[in-house]
Order: structure tokens, then sequence, then C-alpha cells
């Protein structure tokens, strides 16, 4: 088989989950066209009329007619969902209400204008989120939309039309859609139908819109949306291709990578990657290499645009840090097996390209090897942008540079003391030594203050002609260049020197926190110490208040935070906590859900489901840096992770616990019934026996019958004292009556009661002289006692030896019952003591509770009862009960 | 003896009552019947029997209660009827005033043999001051202990002992009302004493003391000095 024509598993697996995630979403179709006036609205009312017709649920969302009467006439007979009303400023804006469209939850929804932005203060801050988000829930969508609000076409349109759009929508949720209908008309139809007034356009953008609606803008953006459509289709018919095997030309995986940096130039190549891998169907990545330097603030937030922008239009964002770029880019995208490297032009003048020597895309090309590198331009206005970035560098204090001013005059003073015995060049190399001694410890600015500085008293000071900067020599006007040169040096090298190494502290406090916190988390035993902890940590490391919401067991988040919080959530704020759990992505502030939140709230997901979700409040106004949101969204799921685990643990136990008494119940169940059923049938035997008039009349039979129910009843009566005894160790209801006891009586009372069973057997007491008082509870001990006599007299044969011991070494009272019987069975002389255990091949009778009970007992009495086998056959039972340090003594008395 | 008495049985279970109702008729007892506290103790007040058969799980009352009723009127022997592991009730049953009781399930034997020693207590006691029961004499007059016919010398206590539980012959003492007795109200609590000083008795007046035959235990209540009416 040739393997060419074999379908791509990755592809096949992605076409097949798109089918299942299709099957539980709502389907999503658009209505697309050039631009506004094509008669969207007009089709997709059409259409919504024709499915009400089928008997499909339609409702509308949000539909603007623009009070065209051919528009008004279709929306009768249609649904309306009554408009949110918003107040902003004074103003009451109009918004589409998701919450009521949700809670009526019909088949269809119509929701115009796809691009719209909501009025602040709306859940989402965009429309096609709210589209989104009914999607999920499993409404299907109709909308229309635009070529010209497509985020990826806002360039080319801007460069066409030369109107800058701001309300644009991610491709991908374009190309989620399950269904494009493309409304098409000729320009000159269009032109004509404005001319008519039959095109809608708002008032203030009457000078701008004329010029929008030339007619080489018109056909422009025409054939910019036949392609698309026709891209689209062309994509579905190969997705179809492959999930039903047709064979085909299949395209080797392509996959791209795109350098992503601060610059305002990255947006332009993350476009056009996105561009590129649509038209390779291949898989793309933004990949940003963290320089060692922090970014300033602004360049933080164009940085975070970009990313976001790359994760909008469907690519996969990548984070990594290494001081050479190169490296780093070239590492990522030999571990993902990118195959084409996109990376902007750099746009450097000949000074920088000197300076810096050979530039990072030269040596990428040069060592990418088969990977293709793509080296795209940006143009030149942004790229003046680009320079005016500012330089980060660390601030060094004053008193940095008074240190430096000190040092640098104190060793002066030296070298002018000691000029006449070591000659003043000696002095210059002490001057540079003292400079690079300063490096270690000062700033950049400090350090290059001090080298400048020394470098010219030097020269006013030492170099003949004195107190001139004029230097006379050849020789020293070299030495004092190369002095000058490698003060600057060290100065720059101690500065990225410094950054480097606050970079490195900086990820490794990151570090040394994840560890700390998972070290901290996996050592809290309750889940009140894990929250606690986490709340503290997250606080700490973030200055912020913290907010920790679980999930009940019901699956609805708790309606208070846990206890330990120090964020107050008021009603407001959980239902944005609601919207984050239920929905599995962050909301609130910095966020695109309910940005106006006080807090921001992420979800903890883990591999079984959302756990709850922890609100987070910096002090700072200011949104985290990326590397930090990236931090505290990893410290987030770690915890996640942390809440699933104890979670699952306890649902262990439980479920352990639950099956353990299943099979208790079973076992209990089994034996109980046999243990009943015998005496009850013995008993029902027996006492048909005595009405029998037979039997009656003869005294022998009578009596014999009568010892038969005597016997029956002695054994149902011991299983229900068993059982009794069993469900008060059990309950731990079991509370001991201890009282000072004396061995021996207890002995005879056990001797006594089990005088019937043992009445076959030789039974041989063996009580040790004056043993102590023990303090125990009589009754029970009794239990043990007679339970394990009555075992060795149920499980040996008549006539052996039962051997009952009782003596102290010193220390502790041991009670020994012997027999001369088979013994235990080897290999489970423990288990005899587990409930309803009962020894293979054991006589029957007996439900397996008497030892277990007996351990019960004794070890409610701090004691130990261990079995084992006598070296000479038999089984032997040994309790061992601690003596009292003090016996009491009963008062002495003379003999009367 | 018991020929023509009157027994109240009190118990809401129909089939001990009968068993109980059998037994005693067979016995030469009349029997009433009760299956509440109420009902009994009104029936207490017509019947004036000469016995009581009691159980202290009631439906109505607490048994107890039922039985410090009746002593509020006279001393009517009471034998109270227990089941096992309830100690702690059997004790408090008998100093409340129970004459005796009887862990459930128990035998006929048992059962008229404890309503034979009650009854007995009841009646004037015959004036002799000797107790003889099988190898055992003792003469409370002159404070004289016979074992098989020899003298056997006890300490003041032990014979202070010996005499309380020979004045119930045949009845059960708990560890209380002995303490109370022997060594005083503040002792009730010593145990440990009893165990002693019924240990040196057993060791003067048994044959074989480890498996006496005379001064038994009654496990967890107390002990009991085995009298075979004469």
């Amino acid at each position: 088989m040739d393997s060419e024509q074999r379908p791509d598993s990755g592809a096949l697996l992605v076409a097949t989950q798109k089918e299942e995630a299709r099957q539980h979403r709502g389907k999503l179709k658009i209505f697309f066209g050039m631009v506004a006036g094509v008669g969207k609205t007009y089709a997709m009312l059409e259409s919504a009329r024709q499915r009400l017709a089928d008997g499909v649920n339609v409702v509308i969302g949000y539909v603007e007619t623009h009070h065209r009467t051919e528009s008004e006439g279709l929306i009768e007979g249609l649904t309306i969902i009554p408009r949110k009303k918003v107040e902003y400023r004074g103003i009451t804006l109009e918004e589409m209400d998701i919450d009521a469209v949700l809670a009526r939850h019909p088949q269809l929804v119509l929701v115009d204008e796809l691009a719209h932005s909501n009025a602040p203060g709306s859940r989402h801050p965009k429309r096609y989120q709210d589209v989104l988000e009914l999607l999920d829930a499993g409404i299907d969508v109709w909308t229309t939309i635009n070529v010209q609000h497509l985020q990826s076409r806002a360039d080319a349109v801007r460069q066409i039309t030369g109107i800058t759009i701001h309300e644009t929508v991610p491709d991908s949720v374009f190309d989620t859609a399950d269904e494009i209908e493309l409304i098409d008309l000729a320009p000159e139809e269009l032109l004509k139908r404005l001319e008519e007034g039959k095109v809608y356009l708002p008032d203030q953008a009457d000078l701008a819109a004329k010029n929008f609606f030339r007619k080489g803008n018109l056909t422009a953006l025409r054939e910019m949306s036949l392609r698309l459509t026709a891209e689209r289709v062309d994509h579905q018919l190969q997705d179809y291709m492959q999930v039903k095997q047709i064979s085909g030309p299949w395209k080797s995986v392509e996959r791209l990578m795109v350098a992503v940096s601060p610059s305002p130039l990255s947006e332009r190549l993350v476009r056009w990657t996105r561009r590129m891998s649509y038209s390779l169907e291949a898989d793309w990545i933004a990949v940003y290499v963290e320089p060692p330097n922090p970014l300033s603030p602004e360049a933080q937030a164009r940085l975070s645009h970009n990313l976001s922008l790359a994760r909008e239009l469907g690519g996969e964002v990548l984070m990594t840090s290494d001081n050479d770029i190169v490296k780093a880019i070239l590492r990522v995208a030999r571990q993902r097996n990118v195959t084409q490297i996109v990376v902007g032009k750099p746009s450097r003048s000949l000074w920088q390209a000197l300076l810096a020597g050979r530039s990072p895309v030269n040596r990428l090309i040069q060592n990418s090897g088969d990977i293709d590198v793509y080296v795209v331009t940006g143009d030149k206005t942004e790229s003046a942008q680009r320079r005016s970035l500012p330089q980060p560098i660390i601030h060094s204090g004053i008193g940095e540079y008074l240190i430096a001013l000190a040092v640098v005059c104190l060793v002066l003073l030296l070298g002018v003391a000691l000029d006449p015995i070591i000659g003043y060049r000696t002095v210059a190399v002490a001057l540079l030594f003292t400079v690079m001694l300063l490096a270690i410890f000062l700033g950049r600015g400090p350090v290059l203050f001090a080298g400048g500085l020394s470098a010219l008293l030097w020269d006013f000071l030492f170099i003949p002609p004195h107190f001139t900067l004029l230097i006379s020599t050849f020789e020293d006007v070299s030495l004092f260049a190369m002095y000058f040169v490698t003060a600057l040096v060290t100065g720059i090298l101690t500065g990225r020197f410094r950054l480097q190494e606050k970079a490195a502290r900086r990820r490794e406090a990151n570090a040394e926190a994840l560890y700390t916190l998972a070290n901290e988390t996996t050592q809290a035993t309750t889940m009140d110490a894990l929250l606690s902890t986490a709340i503290n940590k997250i606080g700490h490391i973030f200055d912020a208040e913290v907010g920790i919401i679980l999930a009940g067991p019901s699956g609805d988040l708790f309606r208070e935070p846990y206890p330990a919080s120090t964020l107050t959530v008021t009603e407001k704020e959980l239902s944005v906590a609601n919207w984050a759990f239920e929905n599995g992505k962050p909301a609130g502030r910095f966020t695109n859900t309910l940005p106006t939140a006080t807090a921001q709230y992420i979800p903890m997901l883990t591999p079984g489901g959302t756990v709850g979700v922890i609100g987070v409040h910096t002090r700072q106004p200011d949104r985290l840096a990326m590397d930090q949101e990236i931090f505290l969204q990893t410290f987030v799921s770690q915890i996640g992770l942390v809440i699933e685990h104890e979670l699952l643990h306890k649902k262990a136990e439980q479920t352990a616990v639950l099956e353990e008494s299943e099979r208790l119940y079973a076992t209990l169940f089994d034996s109980i019934s046999h243990e009943l059923k015998t005496p009850l049938a013995t008993i029902a035997g027996a006492t048909s026996g005595l009405l029998d008039d037979q039997i009656n009349s003869n005294p022998a039979a009578r009596q014999a019958m009568g010892e038969n129910l005597q016997e029956a009843t002695e054994r149902l009566n011991r299983l229900v004292d068993n059982l009794l005894d069993m469900s008060r160790l059990e309950s731990g209801q079991l509370k001991l009556n201890l009282e000072w006891c004396d061995v021996s009586d207890l002995i005879n009372i056990c001797l006594n009661r089990v005088e019937k069973p043992l009445a076959a057997h030789v039974v041989i007491t063996d009580i040790a002289a004056n043993l102590p008082l023990i303090r125990i509870d009589f009754v029970l001990m009794e239990q043990v006692l007679v339970n394990l006599l009555h075992n060795a007299a149920f499980y040996t044969p008549p006539g052996t030896h039962i051997r009952l011991q009782a003596k102290t070494d010193g220390t502790d009272l041991l009670l020994i019952v012997a027999d001369r019987g088979p013994g235990l069975p080897p290999d489970s002389v423990n288990r005899v003591f587990d409930k309803f255990y009962r020894a293979p091949g054991a006589a029957a009778g007996g439900t397996g509770l008497g030892l277990s009970i007996c351990r019960g007992l004794v070890t409610a009495h701090h004691g130990t009862l261990i079995a084992e086998n006598r070296a000479h056959g038999g089984a032997r039972f040994t309790i061992r009960l601690a003596l009292a340090k003090e016996i009491p003594q009963a008062p002495q008395e003379l003999r009367t | 003896m018991s020929a023509g008495q009157l027994a109240l049985v009190i118990d809401d279970e129909p089939q001990i009552r009968r068993l109980l109702k059998i037994t005693l008729e067979t016995n030469d007892y009349r029997v009433y019947e009760a299956q509440t506290g109420q009902d009994g103790l009104s029936q207490f007040a017509v019947v004036r029997p000469d016995i009581i058969v009691l159980d202290l799980g009631l439906p109505d009352m607490d048994g107890i209660d039922v039985l410090k009723s009746i002593r509020e009127w006279n001393k009517t022997p009471v034998i109270v009827l227990s089941v096992r592991n309830a100690d702690t009730q059997k004790i408090a049953a008998l100093d409340a005033g129970a004459d005796d009781y009887l862990t459930k399930p128990f035998s006929v034997g048992e059962l008229l043999a404890r309503l034979r020693v009650a009854q007995r207590h009841t009646q004037p006691q015959s004036d002799s001051a000797v107790f003889q029961d099988g190898r055992l004499t003792v003469d409370l007059l002159r404070r004289q202990v016979l074992v098989e016919g020899q003298p056997v010398k006890l300490t003041h206590t032990e014979y202070a002992l010996l005499k309380l539980l020979i004045q119930h012959a045949g009845q059960a003492l708990t560890h209380r009302q002995i303490l109370r007795e022997v060594w005083g109200p503040q002792y009730v609590y010593e145990t440990h004493y009893l165990r002693v000083y019924v240990a040196q008795l057993r060791q003067k007046l048994e044959a074989n003391p480890t498996r006496p035959k005379l001064l038994l235990t009654e496990p967890g209540v107390g002990y009991r000095l085995v009298y075979d009416e004469p």
C-alpha cells in the first residue's frame, strides 16, 4: 500500500473530534456577505420563517431591521425575546438578553450582527462570545457577518479601503460554523439599492461610508468573500473525504510556528501565519521567547495582545525562556515537529547590525536544518514604533552612585600617596581592579559612572602633564583608551549579567513558590489545611485577596466562599464565579467575560471536571504580567489537582467502606440465616414431636425432645449474644464496666458456663497461685473466655485435652486456652480473627464472629489476643492483659 | 408451700406471659397477668399478690419505676426479668428493692427456685439462729462457724460478710449492698475489698476454692450464697 494514500491518523482524529463535538453543540450558521446591505438579515429571516413553518422552535434573540418594511414584515409571527436594557453613562442601550434565551432554550435562535460589541457591563464584551455560549448550551444559532469583520481580513480590508475596522470576530468562530451561506450581490446592484435608500447606513458614518461604498472597494470585498467561501467549501470537502476514507491527494503534515515578540510587527506575523496555515491546512504555534530582562508595562500589554490574537486565530500559544532567542525557537520547533518557522524581518540600521553582530535571523536560517524559515516584513510605521521601545534597565539608587564615588576617591587618594613608589600606570591597574570589584556589587549605572570618573581623574591627576586632561605620549593615549573601553565594557557586562541574574532569580522564585505550594499542599492532611494554605500562598505571592469557592456534591458551586477566604464575594461576584465554573474559562476582571467584576475568577479544571473556582483580586490596579498570569493559572490548576486528589481519596474511602459493609452484609446474611435456620429447624421438629401423642406418651422420647430443644435454644442464644456484642463493638458504644476482679473467680464462672459443651473433653485448669486482682470488665472477659473454650470444644475431637491456664510474667496477666485438635490452617492463622472467616473445611455451625468479637473485646481492654499452633499439634489462644502498677489492698485486720 | 398463692406477672410479651402462667399454675399459683406497668400497678392494688414477676422492659414505663411504686406500698417479693448485658439495670433493680432477678432466657427450675427463696424471706424468720447447709454450719448467736464439723476461724469482716450472705441466703446481693452493710456507706465503690474477702472466705469454707459451690459470683452484679432448702 502506498503510504501517501493512507489517511493521516492525526487529521482523521481531528475530523472525528470535530464531528463528535458537533453532536452536542448547537449548530452555527452564518449568513455571510461582503458588506452591509446585501440582504443577509433578510435572507436569514426568510429561512427562519421556512423553519418555523417546518415546526422548528425559532426565536429572535436580536435582529436589527433598521425599520425596513421588507424585513419587518418577515419578523411578524416569530417570537422575539425582549432585549435587555443596559444603562451606560445615561444612555439606554439594548442588547440581546442571553439569560432569557438560555432559559427559554429554543431549538434555533437568530442573532444578527455577529461582530457587534456589547454595552459595557454586559456579560461578554463581544456578541460572538454570547453566541458561543448559546452554542455550548446546545442551541442552534443563525447569525450574520460581513467579510471585513473577520479578524484575518481586517488588515487586507484596511489596505484596500483605508478604513480601520474595530469590530472583529476571530476566524476560529467563523471556522467552527457548520454552514456558511454567502449572500452575494453584484456591486452595481448594491449601489443601486444604496441610491434608492434601501441600505441602512449609520448616521455618523455618511462620508466614510460613501467612501467605503465605491465600486472598486465593493469588487475587492466581493472577491474576498467569494474566495473565503470557496476555500471553506474546499476544506469541508477534505474533512468529509477524510472521515469517509475517500482517497485523495493527502497533504503532508505541515506545522507552522511564528515567533512572537511585544513588537506591533508581530501582529502582522501572526495574521500572516494564520492565513498560511489555513491554506496549508496546517496547525500552527505562536511561540514567545521570554528574554532575561523584564518587559516594560507597555511592551507587556502589546505582547499580551499579540499572544491573545494568536490564540483567537486558532494558534497554540507557547512560552519558553532562554537567553538565546534562536536556540529557544529551534528547540521548541524540533520538540513540536515544526516544519516551517515564520519570523519578522529585522529593520535594523547598519549601526545596530554592526554592534550586535550576526543577526538572529541569519543564525536561525543557518541552524534551522530541514525546517523552512519565512522571513516576513513589517511596514515602516510599525517598525518606527518598535525603535521607540524603552530599553529595560534596572534603576540603581543614588546610594550606589555615592558608594561608587567614595570608593573611587579613596583609591585615588591611595594612588596619590603611592604614586611615587609604584608609578601611575600601576595606579591605573589598581583603579581598573576597583571598578571591576564595584561591578560585582553595584548596578550598571554606578559602574559606568565609576569607570568614566576614574578614567578622567586618572588622566587629570596622574598622566603627565599633571592636572590637565592632556596626554603627551602615545603609550599613555592607548593606555587611557584601553582603560576607558575596559571600564565601559565591564559596566555593560555587569548590567546584562545582573538582568540575567534577576530573571533567573524570578524564575527560581516562581519554581520555588510552586514547589513549596506542592509541598505544603501535599502535607496538608485535611481539606481545611489545604485550602487555607492555598489561600495564603496565592495571597502572599500575588499580593491579592483570594477566595476559593468549591463545587458542592450536587455539582453546583457553593453559595459561599470557603471560610478562610480573604476575598469578599458578593452575590453579583458569585454569578461571575458561576459563569467561570460552568464554562470552564476565567471570567471577571482582566478577562473577556464580565470584566467589570472586582476579582478574576479562575476555574480549577482537572481531568475529572471543575472542582471549583478561585477568585483573585490583586491589589495593584494593573493586569498581571504575562508570565505572572500564566504562573497564577499553573498555581490554580495545581491546587485544583490537589483538591481533586483529596476528593477522590475521600470518595475512594467511602466506596471502600461501602463495599466492605456490603460484603459484610452479604456474609452476615449467609452465615446468620444458616445459623438461625439450624436451631429453628431443631426447635420446630422437637415441638411438633412434643405435640405428637405417640412421642408425648413416651417419657424417654419426651426427654430427648426437651434436651434437643434446650440445646437449640442455647445455640440461638449464643448467636444473639454474639450479634449483640458485635454490634456494640462495631458501633463504638461498648463501655467497659471496669472493676477489680479475681482471676480464679472469672475462670470458675466460665467453666460453669461451658460445662455442658466441654463435657466430652478433658479440661485441665492451671491457675497460678496468688494471682493479683485485675481490673477488667468481668462480664465481657467472661464472654471472651467462654467463646475460646467453646471453640476449643467445638473444633476438637471428643476426649482430647483442653488446657486453661492463668499466669503472670510480672507485667502482664496471661490467659491461655490450648487444645490438641487439628490446629489452625497454617497460612491463615491470623485470619481466624477476621469477621465471618471460617477456616476451610471447618465443622458446620458457627458464624465466624466469635473470635473476631474476642479480639475486639480484648483490644477494648488494651490487651492482645493472639492465635498460634502448638508445637505438638493443636491451637493456642493467648490473652495478654497488662497488670495494674498498683494492686489495691483490702484493709488488714485481726482475727476474731 | 405455694398452694393457692397469688402471682402477678407483669410482662408485655404474650409468649413469656403464657410460659410463666403455665409454669406457675402447674406449681399451684393463681396467676394474674398485666401487659403494662400501669395495668400491673392497678392489678397489684386490687389483687394484692403474694409474689410479682416483673419484666424490666415495659412499653409504657420503666420497670424500675414500677418496682419503686410497689415498694412504696409494701415488701411483696418481686423477681425481675432482664436481658443479658443489662447488668446496670439488674443492679438498679436489686438496689431498688427487687428480691432477685432472672436473665432471659431462663429455665423453669431457676424461676421456681428464685420464687421460693424470695417468698421464704418474706415469711416470719424462724427463730433458729443456726444456719445449716451441706458442709457449713453457722451459729449466729455464738458466732461459731463449722465446716464439716470442724471450727473455722474467721476475721471480723469475714464473719460480717458471711452473716450478711446467710441472712439473704439464696438471694443475689449487689456489690453495693454488701459493701454498704459490711464496710459502711463510704466504701460502696471498693469492690476489690469484696474480691479479697470473698476469696478468703472461699479458701476457708469451700472444698475446692477454685470451683466454689457455696459462695457464688453473679457476674457483673454481686454474690449469692447458695442455699438448698431443708
